[in-house]
């Protein structure tokens, strides 16, 4: 026995330094995120068995609705092909497919945190000397990366949609993925934070998230909608990423102005990229700060 | 307040350093009072049970200890910090093993190892070391590699224990460490608790409703309705049951009742199918019993009063009555399944 040979008396928190405390709350971040990337790791089939959906809808979508809506598709309300170009549906709701890819697994992903309080892990990482913000902020970052990681892996179907991907737009859209992978893991966190069984699973699925998927212009462009559904679209935070994946996705095969032509308008303005990226990651920001907030809240 | 019915009061005075100490610790929920002022104090280095039936107010106050729950009144300190005002600091020092299964079955004994040392701040350098000790000390070190889903509900429980003593805590709190593990499991159990308090000097504080296991703690709570009704050692607690229990079955209680307290002005008390009184000298009162009784007797028996019969007569009624509840047995199912998900 080489263990526990003494009671070992620490300091104080109050007089252990800034710097060593910081280095705890970084700890506990990342063996969080640790954790889950693990989790992921593990379970290899669940991440080939979540392709399954986006790949119906790609290959179900694309190949049904796009030969009713005929060959060459243009969202611009359907009013002939914008900047002489036009799209095939296919690769119209390819990136869409990618964001709903992101938008289930950043949120399950974090909602596996009513999982753990049903099975009683969450209680081991409750009950430690940790600041309960950097668990809050682990699952965020944990759902986030395994939801990136998730819309990344679609990627590969590029060349069979036949949007052409240079390296310098894969990486711009892995940080398109990852900011909008972080904003739902936050609105993951902070809904799961509140759930204290898996009853209300459902409930966020059928009235939260289906919703969010559907008026993000995922599956149809977002002009010439009807007002009502134009101003949900609005305010749905999934909008802000879908239309940057998809600007970024199609920007290299496709012209500039045409691509222009897809964005989301806000009072008629094109939003730019940037400014809708930061839209997400104020949300995420908020939601993490709700997150944290009830993490805190002790009974 | 009903003052404990015992020579040891629970209070810190005669007890030096005490590392956990309560003072009118109380919790509601809505309009349960679950906790009703519950006052103890627990020496370093000693095994404190708290015995009592479900919903006595075990868990809940041990949650308190804890700080995963917020006292409604009264104030604790658990080694040497208060758990309203220091809960970090106090958790910082305690290590919990939980009624309930709380790992994570999909990672291996060592990765939920590891994932303790990281969170309790196990300085690098001393993590692997001391997490092959903890695996060795509750024998599990040649399955530390599998997942924690192939392991058997009292590996499970081993390696909980292993788990909660990685950070060299102070206090180990322990919530029914041995519920639904079968007899040799739950004595080895045992054999790495005591040697933990040997080696370690750690302080054990666990709550039972397993009669049993309360005998092996240095000292017993008895907690009933929310409140501590009794406090000392087994011996102590025993001693408060004079004499002996003699034990009778017979073919018609409430008339033999009736003639226990009429002829021998003896108080009976009924239990699972039988009548309890307590004696002096069983061995000499059972002959008489059997002659002056006019109900036909059809066993009689008298030992020395265990825990049991000290439950029974500070409560009125017998522990093992509200034993298996159905979570209960659910809890149990969950173990012996090994808990599959």
């Amino acid at each position: 026995m080489t263990t526990n040979e003494a009671i070992r008396v620490r300091p104080t928190s109050a007089g252990r330094s800034l710097s060593s405390r910081a280095a705890g709350f970084g700890r506990a971040v990342a063996v969080v995120w640790y954790r889950d990337l693990l989790r992921f790791w593990r379970d290899r089939a669940r991440i080939v068995g979540s392709l399954a959906q986006p790949l119906l809808f790609l290959v179900v979508f694309g190949a049904g609705l796009g030969s009713s809506i005929g060959g060459a598709f243009s969202p611009g309300g359907g009013a002939g092909p914008a900047g002489g170009a036009g799209i095939g549906y296919t690769e119209f709701v390819y990136p869409g497919v990618i964001g709903m890819a992101v938008l289930f697994s950043a949120v399950f992903g974090a909602m596996s945190i009513v999982w753990d309080r049903e099975f009683g892990f969450l209680k081991e990482i409750l009950v430690a000397p940790i600041d309960r913000t950097a668990v809050a902020v682990g699952k965020t970052l944990g759902g986030a990366t395994q939801a990136m990681l998730q819309g990344l892996l679609l990627l590969v179907l590029a060349p069979l949609v036949g949007v052409e991907l240079g390296l310098g737009t894969v990486v711009a859209l892995a940080v398109a993925l990852f900011i909008l992978a972080f904003a739902l893991s936050a609105m993951g966190v902070a809904i799961a934070s509140r759930m204290t069984t898996m009853q209300g699973f459902q409930i966020v699925m059928n009235f939260l998230l289906m919703p969010m998927f559907f008026l993000s212009g995922s599956l149809f462009p977002l002009r010439g909608v009807p007002d009502w559904m134009a101003v949900l679209s609005r305010i749905d935070p999934v909008t802000y990423g879908m239309d940057p994946l998809r600007r970024i996705a199609l920007g290299e095969s496709l012209p500039a102005p045409f691509v222009e032509s897809l964005g989301v308008t806000v009072f008629d303005q094109v939003l730019p990229v940037g400014l809708e990226l930061g839209i997400l990651v104020v949300f995420g920001f908020v939601m993490l700060g709700v997150g944290a907030a009830s993490f805190r809240r002790r009974d | 307040m009903n003052a404990p019915t015992t020579a040891t009061r629970p209070s810190s005075a005669g007890i030096d350093d005490p590392v956990i100490e309560a003072v009118g610790l109380t919790r509601r929920f809505g309009a349960l009072e679950a906790v009703r002022g519950v006052d103890l104090a627990v020496r370093r280095g000693e095994i404190f049970g708290f015995l009592g039936p479900n919903g006595a107010g075990k868990t809940t106050t041990i949650n308190m200890l804890c700080t995963l729950l917020r006292p409604t009144a009264g104030r604790a300190t658990v080694a040497g910090f208060d758990v309203e005002a220091e809960p970090d600091e106090v958790r910082a020092r305690i290590g919990l093993v939980f009624q309930d299964p709380s790992l994570d079955a999909q990672l291996t004994a060592r990765e939920n190892l590891f994932f303790h040392a990281v969170i309790y701040g196990v300085p690098r350098r001393e993590r692997s070391e001391r997490i092959q000790a903890a695996l060795e000390m509750v024998e599990l070190a040649d399955r530390a590699d599998d997942p924690v889903s192939t392991f058997s509900g009292g590996m499970r429980r081993r390696l909980e224990i292993a788990r909660g003593m990685l950070h060299t805590p102070e206090v180990l709190f322990l919530d029914e460490p041995t519920i639904g593990l079968d007899p040799q499991t739950r004595r080895h159990v045992w054999g790495y608790l005591r040697r933990l308090r040997a080696e370690a000097g750690v302080t054990l504080f666990m709550t039972t409703h397993y009669m049993d296991e309360a005998e092996e703690c240095d000292r017993i709570a008895i907690i009933d309705g929310g409140r501590i009704v009794a406090l000392g050692t087994p011996a102590e607690l025993k001693s408060l049951v004079g004499g002996d229990v003699v034990e009778l079955r017979t073919e018609d209680d409430a008339t033999a009742a009736i003639q226990l307290r009429e002829r021998f002005g003896l108080e009976a008390r009924a239990d699972g199918g039988a009548l309890r009184v307590e004696v002096s000298d069983g061995a000499a009162i059972i002959p008489r019993l059997v002659r002056e009784l006019t109900v036909p007797v059809v066993a009689v028996a008298a030992h020395r009063p265990s825990l049991d019969d000290v439950f029974l007569k500070l409560t009125g009624h017998a522990i093992r009555d509200e034993a298996a509840s159905a979570t209960d047995r659910m809890r149990m199912m969950h173990r012996a399944w090994g808990g599959r998900r």
